[in-house]
């Protein structure tokens, strides 16, 4: 856990009208802090009349006024830090989801991409309490001091030097306390995580243990990790709540250091009531706000991490991919290609000819690189070294839209989306695509027939509801509605599909080469039977199989 | 009260006397804070008079006393508070666990985002009972005792205070619901929907990229974060002003209470008490219009809570108890997990006699893990009989939703034979071909694991499931995948030692046909159904499913291709 500064300037720079949100916010924090103290001194007119018995007419009248402006600032202090938030959610929900573009599509499919998915949605909406508590807080504890040691000045400057330098105080404390406390909670945080985990942990478990009959002996580990977790939390809140009473004590002694002399000078005639009553309601707002910061940046915390987070993963510049050359219809060349990731190289020297009208099916165990081949094809993998040339255009420096608009693909596992079964099909397609078509082509539209709503059918998130085969025939048919596709990539489309569906699917992916270039990853004899070409991919090494006729 | 906040306070019934010794502290804090207010004007006031020292003395032994009573309140309370409602969360996690555990699988397994989420949710109980129900209640009795107090000093300006109090308590949170309900109810679907956006956009960033989908999915969730956005700044605008009220409401209060005990003739001090002392009374049951806030916010997260922790204790009823001697097996048995959707098992017949061994091979979602689960029983059959299945003892081993527990590697192991002694798990551990790599640790059996085994490589994970299931040793020893992430010379050596060391029967789903020579019997099933059922040299000689895999596996293991027949 890192220390966080109160305030990201970065964000100033990717939401711009966060600078007028500030702006406002000072203005109203400086508004505020006269209001404050013009309010005090009214209230002290009043107070002070009325201890004789009189009604000061004129100042109970400023004070309902004042406190009606005090209340229309609450009000648009509020409303603009909410103003605030809600734009800097907006604005950092809108780039983090337009970054996924230029990004690998195996990152967002994997760990990392889902926790990008977190942060857009819960992650930044911790953000709201960092905007409405802590930030105004953050102001008012610079303005309100000030308004106030400005007006003691005038009122009584013996008290006004005693806040002044008793003031300082609250943050002194506040950093030494607050330091302490985040050494201990550092201490607890690891122990902390890992027994509020195991509660997850058994949830996840849960089948684990019931096959192994646990499951009830489980339900008292599951009470004593919890217990276990509530010492530890008491523990570190035990630390974090001293530290709250630590300064406000600080506060206490300083006010009362402020009111012992008042008190005395009053009793012997040096002081007036009105004066000493400005003093007593004065002082103690003094040192509010800052106290009140101190208290909401904990809570604040969390939406600190997540505007941390997102700011990182937003890259620096916005690179505007030059619309580079449109590759044709052509021969496909890898020269030299080798793809290396982090721990592997899943392509090692590849050099092959695809040409135009050839079908190429390609073989080899799992995790051989065969899925690199075809995500080199569409530009989703960049070559460490080597180029593919597409009629002799490098894709590195390709206008990639407009070459995968010339690609079907069939992948692995489709990714439903929410939406009518409809929709899916139609992925990128225009409006008045013949969907039905493809979908009979596909095979799709006995599955569509079977379902509750037909074609208006909702596929929930990630497609739950179909099968394999079923969702297998939602991506052949996305397919089969590029009908102008020039080159079909297919990776294992009868992979996981029983005896019926395989049998369909793959009459529709025969038909779906007829006239392309096609390659395709596949090992079933029915698929290998329609290729031209069969290469085989093991550890990176690309060879040419010679078919064997039996 | 809602349905799902009476489950959760009858959940926290045995600590209510905590929960309510932390209210009183709360209660204790705000009238600490007013008294000293009051009692210092009261002070200031009376010291103008210039009276001699001695008449001031007890007020000023009571400010210092309030003003560090008050400090020393707050901090008990927030400790008393959240161990209460810690205390509490001890349990409600408890009963959700027992609630899990007690019911019957589901077909449909909960997703792992979704169990986050319970855990999450249990975070509401924290808040209602924290946030809402205590300074709530704290609120309402400091409230009932200013206008105590009031009265006692000036019986017609106990009055408007008391309907100043009333407003802000009561009025002021209503309305404020009132206003913000309709925008509120729309902003929870439009956040689900924006995750969901999120997850299309990530998960789905591959086919949207490869049909040009991607700019009018990010143009749909950018209208969606926009609205989202709208609603939020309406709601904002109608919060804050209902707070802006509120600050309102206690100046005006506070003026209607002067000008009423001047009125009335109150000593000109106590005016002053009152003034000061209702501005503090009125902002401390402002405290309700953030709880009432809060507690819309938690609605449906407690419900979420509550559904878990009110299910009944008993939900799996004993009705259908295995013959306990018989055979371990299956009788035609078949399994339908949703209605009107194909069967996941159809008239499946298996019988598993002492020492036999039998795989199961087939397409994925032919039925091989439901044959498992229903074999063990974990899974009931809608028709058929199952003998055996519902102890471990008889029928256990690997399944396919097998866990790896955040623990070291011993708690991992032990969970199928507590208190098994080292040389145990060694046996266990050796065929599995997981001893030499715990030997190889520093912490030997104590190494830490990680997270769902995080630690280890996928090999090394899969081994410490088989060793486990070793360690088991029930009269039927059921493996699913048993060598997934293992490469196929390693796969092999492991499936041997595996078969060697099993005394008694042995089911085995695989995808890999390598090493079926030896066994009884091999089921292949598809669609539910058994195909076809024999040993390894027949299926081989027959067409259809196995004689094609085999032939394929073969081929892209030894790298010769016998393809066009």
């Amino acid at each position: 856990m890192s220390r966080r500064r109160p305030f990201d300037p970065r964000l100033l720079r990717r939401v711009p009208a966060t600078r007028r949100h500030l702006a406002v916010l000072g203005l109203a924090g400086v508004a505020t802090a006269v209001v404050v103290v013009l309010q005090a001194t009214a209230l002290a007119a009043v107070l002070a009349a009325a201890a004789g018995g009189r009604l000061d007419r004129t100042a109970l009248g400023l004070f309902v006024a004042l406190v009606a402006v005090r209340a229309g600032l609450a009000w648009a202090q509020g409303a603009v830090t909410a103003w605030s938030a809600a734009a800097v959610k907006e604005s950092l929900r809108v780039e983090l989801l337009g970054s996924v573009t230029r990004r690998d599509p195996a990152w967002l499919a994997g760990q990392r991409g889902g926790s990008l998915a977190t942060l857009v949605g819960r992650g930044l909406d911790g953000l709201d309490a960092y905007f409405t508590g802590y930030l105004p807080q953050l102001v008012l504890g610079v303005t309100i001091p000030i308004a106030v040691l400005a007006r003691l000045v005038f009122a009584d400057w013996t008290s006004a030097v005693i806040v002044a330098v008793t003031i300082p105080l609250i943050p002194i404390f506040g950093a030494l306390v607050g330091w302490q406390a985040q050494v201990a909670t550092e201490r607890q945080w690891r122990r902390l995580s890992r027994l509020g985990g195991h509660f997850l942990d058994m949830l996840r478990g849960l089948p684990t243990l019931r096959a192994f009959g646990r499951a009830q002996a489980q339900v008292d580990v599951v009470r004593r990790m919890a217990d276990a977790h509530r010492a530890a939390t008491m523990r570190t809140l035990r630390i974090a709540f001293l530290s709250a009473l630590v300064l406000e004590l600080v506060a206490t002694i300083s006010v009362a250091l402020v009111a012992v002399p008042v008190g005395l000078r009053l009793l012997s005639g040096g002081m007036t009531l009105q004066v000493a009553l400005l003093v007593l309601l004065l002082t103690p707002e003094a040192y509010l706000p800052l106290r009140a910061a101190g208290s909401k940046f904990h809570a604040s915390l969390e939406g600190l991490t997540a505007l941390d987070e997102a700011l990182s993963a937003l890259p620096d510049e916005t690179p505007v991919p030059a619309g580079g050359a449109v590759p044709r219809r052509g021969p496909i060349v890898l020269s030299g290609v080798t793809v290396a990731y982090d721990r592997t190289t899943a392509l090692r020297d590849v050099s092959l000819t695809i040409r135009p009208g050839e079908r190429v099916a390609i073989i080899g165990p799992s995790g051989a690189g065969k899925s690199t081949l075809l995500a080199l094809l569409l530009g989703f993998v960049r070559p460490t070294a080597g180029q593919v040339l597409v009629d002799g255009v490098d894709l590195a420096g390709a206008d990639l839209t407009a070459w995968r608009r010339q690609v079907a693909w069939v992948p692995q596992r489709a990714h439903l989306f929410a939406g009518t079964v409809a929709d899916n099909v139609r992925l990128g397609a225009p409006d008045d695509a013949d969907v039905e078509k493809a979908a009979a082509a596909a095979a799709l539209d006995e599955v569509v027939d079977g379902l509750p709503d037909g074609w208006e059918t909702r596929l929930g998130e990630r497609g739950y509801g179909l099968s394999s085969g079923q969702r297998q025939r939602i991506a052949l048919a996305r397919a089969f509605l590029r009908d102008d596709a020039a080159l079909v990539l297919l990776d294992e489309p009868t992979a996981r599909l029983d005896a019926a569906s395989e049998a369909a699917v793959v009459e529709a992916t025969v038909n779906l080469l007829a006239g392309r270039t096609g390659v395709f990853v596949a090992h079933r004899p029915a698929l290998l039977a329609a290729a031209d070409r069969v290469l085989r991919v093991e550890e990176g090494v690309v060879t040419e199989l010679t078919a064997v006729p039996t | 009260m809602t349905a799902a906040e009476r489950a959760v306070l009858r959940v926290a019934r045995p600590w209510l006397s905590r929960l309510l010794g932390a209210g009183l502290l709360a209660a204790g804090t705000e009238l600490a804070g007013l008294a000293l207010m009051a009692t210092a004007t009261w002070l200031l006031i009376t010291a103008a008079g210039q009276p001699p020292v001695a008449a001031l003395t007890v007020a000023i032994v009571a400010v210092r006393t309030l003003a560090i009573a008050r400090g020393v309140l707050r901090y008990t309370e927030r400790l008393a508070g959240h161990d209460a409602v810690l205390r509490i969360i001890t349990e409600v996690r408890t009963r959700i666990f027992r609630t899990l555990a007690d019911r019957p699988a589901r077909a449909t397994d909960r997703s792992g985002d979704a169990l986050s989420r319970l855990v999450s949710d249990v975070d509401a109980v924290q808040d209602l009972l924290l946030r809402v129900l205590v300074p709530g209640a704290a609120a309402g009795l400091v409230a009932v005792l200013a206008v105590i107090g009031a009265a006692i000093v000036s019986p017609p300006a106990a009055l408007p205070l008391a309907i100043g109090l009333l407003l802000a308590a009561v009025a002021l949170p209503a309305l404020g619901s009132a206003l913000t309900r309709r925008t509120a109810a729309r902003v929870a679907p439009l956040r689900g929907a924006l995750a969901v956006d999120a997850v299309d956009l990530t998960a789905g960033a591959a086919d949207l990229a490869a049909f040009g989908a991607t700019d009018t999915a990010l143009a749909k969730a950018a209208g969606r974060a926009a609205e989202l956005s709208r609603l939020e700044r309406r709601l904002a605008l109608v919060g804050w002003a209902v707070d802006g009220a509120g600050v309102l409401l206690a100046g005006a209060t506070a003026a209607v209470v002067v000008l009423t005990a001047l009125h009335a003739g109150t000593s000109g001090t106590l005016v002053g008490v009152l003034a000061v002392g209702t501005i503090a009374a009125v902002e401390s049951a402002l405290a309700l219009v953030g709880a009432a806030r809060q507690r819309t916010q938690l609605g449906t997260a407690l419900t979420r809570v509550a559904a878990l922790l009110d299910e009944p204790a008993a939900a799996r009823a004993d009705d259908a108890r295995p013959d306990d001697d018989a055979v371990p097996g299956l009788d035609q048995v078949s399994v339908t997990y949703r209605a009107g959707a194909a069967p996941a098992l159809d008239g499946v017949t298996l019988r598993l006699p002492p020492g036999s061994r039998v795989a199961v091979v087939g397409p994925s979602g032919a039925g091989k893990s439901t044959l498992l689960a229903v074999l063990a029983g974990a899974v009931r059959p809608d028709s058929g009989r199952v003998a055996g299945a519902g102890d471990p003892h008889r029928v256990g081993g690997l399944f396919a939703d097998a866990h790896v527990f955040h623990a070291p590697v011993r708690d991992n192991l032990l969970l199928a034979r507590p208190g098994a002694a080292d040389d145990e798990l060694a046996a266990a551990a050796a065929p599995a071909g997981f001893l030499d790599w715990v030997r190889d640790q520093p912490a030997g059996w104590d190494t830490e694991v990680g997270e769902d085994g995080g630690q280890l490589s996928g090999g090394q994970r899969q081994r410490l499931l088989l060793a486990r299931a070793l360690l088991l040793r029930p009269e039927v020893l059921v493996l699913d995948e048993p060598t997934e992430g293992l490469d196929p010379a390693a796969a092999d050596a492991v499936l041997a030692a595996v078969v060697a060391a099993s005394p008694g029967a042995l089911v085995l789903v695989t995808h890999r046909l390598q090493g079926l020579a030896g066994f009884d019997e091999i089921l292949v099933l598809d669609s539910g159904r058994v195909t076809q059922r024999g040993r390894h040299a027949d299926l081989v000689t027959q067409p259809g499913w196995y004689r094609e895999q085999w032939l394929v596996q073969q081929a892209d293991e030894q790298g010769y291709l016998t393809l066009r027949g």
